[in-house]
């Protein structure tokens, strides 16, 4: 977002050619450069932004090729998936990193999410980068469900049959919806046809929803870990070279991770339903969304029972869409002042059960709706709704919080004095 | 001219210029153009023609045998027919008064009572219930069960138990003689 005239000199001949006409270079410079002051405490956590961008390049890259070998008809899409993995040179490759892909950027958005509430990362001024992102979670979820619903297989078909109903929850209109949704009357050769071409158009959606995300956040640049403004230029350190190093060293270890799961075990978030043919006559006897919505699933069956006028049905999806709608007002929910849980005790120790929550959340959501999963699911997606509703703005209002450090560099020469002492 | 230079420092009083209202009224009507221009789009992912054209199927009942349950493919959903059993008709009718879920009454479901024509698709999130094919689990109430989320239906496919909210629906059909229905 530079403006015209800006003086940046190279010594490259060409390069200033082009500054002079579109200052491009600069603006790389002022947004991931030498010219981005960066605090200069940032841990491995901040690593997980840059990450999920990687992968969304990983993602679009891979997909392109795919959609070049595979078929969006329910008479070939199957059969074109098989063919890409068994015929299509690297196809295999190509799908399983497609396939796990899908895996890691969720789970590196969640970090990502959880970093963001551990640190007050979404406070004043930064609550806008933090509505983006809620955005961002909603567009890569609707990419998500689409893309699993491609192969064709009986996960898909039936996902996609669950998914697609819950909009016939909506009172009057939820039945016309459903089918328009559909462009039939049940999940068939129109579904799949759009949900290939939304599939293909999302990812571009989400690279423009990034993009708003970066700008507002390089107006007021990267929080930190002890959620202090810098003060001085000794509390920054240049983007270039000492966080893009960084970022590639946490890349490194990341693609090892990525590329276990892509060549040692490229079905482990996988469901086997899946390589078996879509048939709209037999429902398995088990659905499960992807892992990554497991939480979410778990809220929407926890509602069984009726709301004043509200029926089960509605009130589950209700619930189930709130539980992800309702972080884009945390800002005004958690409203105190002192942004990291470093210097607030009391909300540090409910942070951690908010995760153990979600975790139980996500197991309940795998299991079948029987027995004692089904009030377990019921407490935790209640402790859910309360942590937002109820603990944080208790907390913020309460909340005898520690004194953060005079700066960012005293608190780090602090920490590196304490570390050569106890050594 | 003078007259709309009046108007225009008259803002306060008059609570907006002539300006302000061209604005509005232009922008108003620009939206209500976008809005039409988009309906052919929106209305394009609605069912084609051929989607609709398959929307009816003849069902010959002639060799469903007494307690026996077929399932026939209508508009790309299955359809359960049943030829229920004495007991079956008995027992949906005395639930007539029964604690229904969604209260409805055996004889306003079905033509004839020893056929039960149902869409075979659970109300809660469109999974299939289980109980047309021998063997399967019929559920508490000698109807259907659906595996998905644990819904019961009984020997007139009304909800009993479990999540969904409403009864099986029972689909348009006709019978033609005595042995066909039209479905649609």
């Amino acid at each position: 977002m530079s403006t015209p005239g800006n003086d940046k000199t190279f010594s490259n001949p060409v390069m200033n050619w082009i500054e002079y006409r579109l200052p491009i270079f600069s603006f790389i410079d002022n947004s991931v450069g030498s010219n981005y002051p960066t605090p200069r405490n940032l841990n491995y956590w901040w690593n997980f932004g840059s990450l999920a961008g990687v992968v969304l390049v990983i993602m679009i890259a891979s997909g392109i090729v795919l959609a070049m070998q595979y078929t969006a008809h329910v008479g070939y899409a199957f059969e074109s998936v098989e063919r890409i993995m068994r015929d299509v040179n690297y196809g295999w490759l190509l799908r399983y990193l497609h396939m796990n892909g899908g895996s890691m950027f969720f789970i590196l958005v969640y970090i990502h999410m959880f970093r963001g509430m551990y640190f007050g990362s979404f406070k004043s001024p930064r609550e806008l980068v933090w509505i983006f992102g809620v955005m961002l979670i909603l567009a890569m979820m609707a990419t998500a469900f689409m893309g699993y619903v491609l192969p064709w297989g009986q996960m898909s078909f039936w996902g996609a049959t669950v998914i697609t109903n819950l909009f016939s929850a909506i009172p009057i209109v939820g039945e016309s919806i459903v089918t328009w949704l559909w462009g039939g009357f049940s999940v068939a050769n129109p579904t799949l046809n759009r949900f290939f071409a939304l599939h293909y158009l999302f990812p571009f959606v989400i690279f423009a929803l990034v993009f708003m995300h970066l700008w507002a956040l390089h107006i007021h640049r990267s929080g930190n870990p002890t959620g202090i403004d810098p003060k001085s230029p000794e509390d920054t350190i240049p983007f270039h070279p000492y966080y893009t190093i960084k970022d590639a060293f946490g890349l490194g270890v990341f693609m090892i991770v990525f590329m276990a799961f892509v060549f040692f075990a490229p079905n482990f978030f996988g469901e086997p339903d899946n390589y078996i043919k879509a048939n709209s006559m037999v429902t398995p006897p088990h659905i499960v969304p992807e892992w990554y919505f497991l939480p979410f699933y778990a809220i929407l069956r926890a509602i069984t029972f009726n709301i004043l006028f509200i029926p089960a049905k509605l009130g589950g999806v209700i619930a189930m869409f709130g539980a992800v709608l309702i972080l884009a007002v945390l800002p005004w929910l958690d409203r105190g002042k002192v942004r990291s849980a470093r210097f607030r005790p009391v909300y540090k120790q409910f942070f951690w059960i908010f995760v153990a929550d979600c975790i139980v959340l996500g197991i309940a959501g795998g299991k079948p709706p029987e027995g004692y999963w089904i009030p377990i699911g019921q407490a935790a997606t209640a402790y859910y709704f309360l942590h937002f509703l109820v603990i944080l703005p208790l907390l913020s209002k309460f909340e005898r919080t520690l004194a953060p450090p005079e700066s960012i560099s005293a608190a780090v020469l602090q920490s590196n004095a304490g570390k050569k002492g106890a050594s | 001219m003078t007259d709309l230079s009046t108007t225009s420092t008259d803002e306060d009083e008059t609570g907006g210029s002539r300006r302000d209202f061209l604005a509005i009224a232009t922008s108003t009507v620009g939206v209500a153009g976008v809005a039409l221009a988009a309906w052919p789009l929106v209305d394009s992912m609605n069912p084609a023609a051929d989607v609709l054209a398959l929307s009816s199927t003849e069902v010959d009942l002639s060799p469903v045998e007494v307690g026996q349950s077929i399932t026939v493919v209508w508009r790309g959903k299955p359809v359960f027919v049943r030829h229920r059993t004495a007991h079956e008709i008995a027992e949906a009718r005395r639930d007539d008064n029964a604690d229904l879920v969604d209260p409805q009454k055996d004889a306003d479901r079905v033509q004839k009572p020893e056929w039960l024509i149902v869409i075979g698709i659970c109300t809660h999130l469109g999974c299939i219930p289980l109980g047309n094919k021998p063997g399967d689990p019929r559920g508490d109430f000698d109807g259907w069960f659906c595996p998905c989320h644990g819904s019961h239906y009984d020997s007139s496919g009304r909800i009993r138990k479990g999540p969904a909210p409403k009864n099986l629906v029972v689909p348009p059909y006709v019978f033609i003689n005595d042995t066909t229905i039209k479905i649609g």
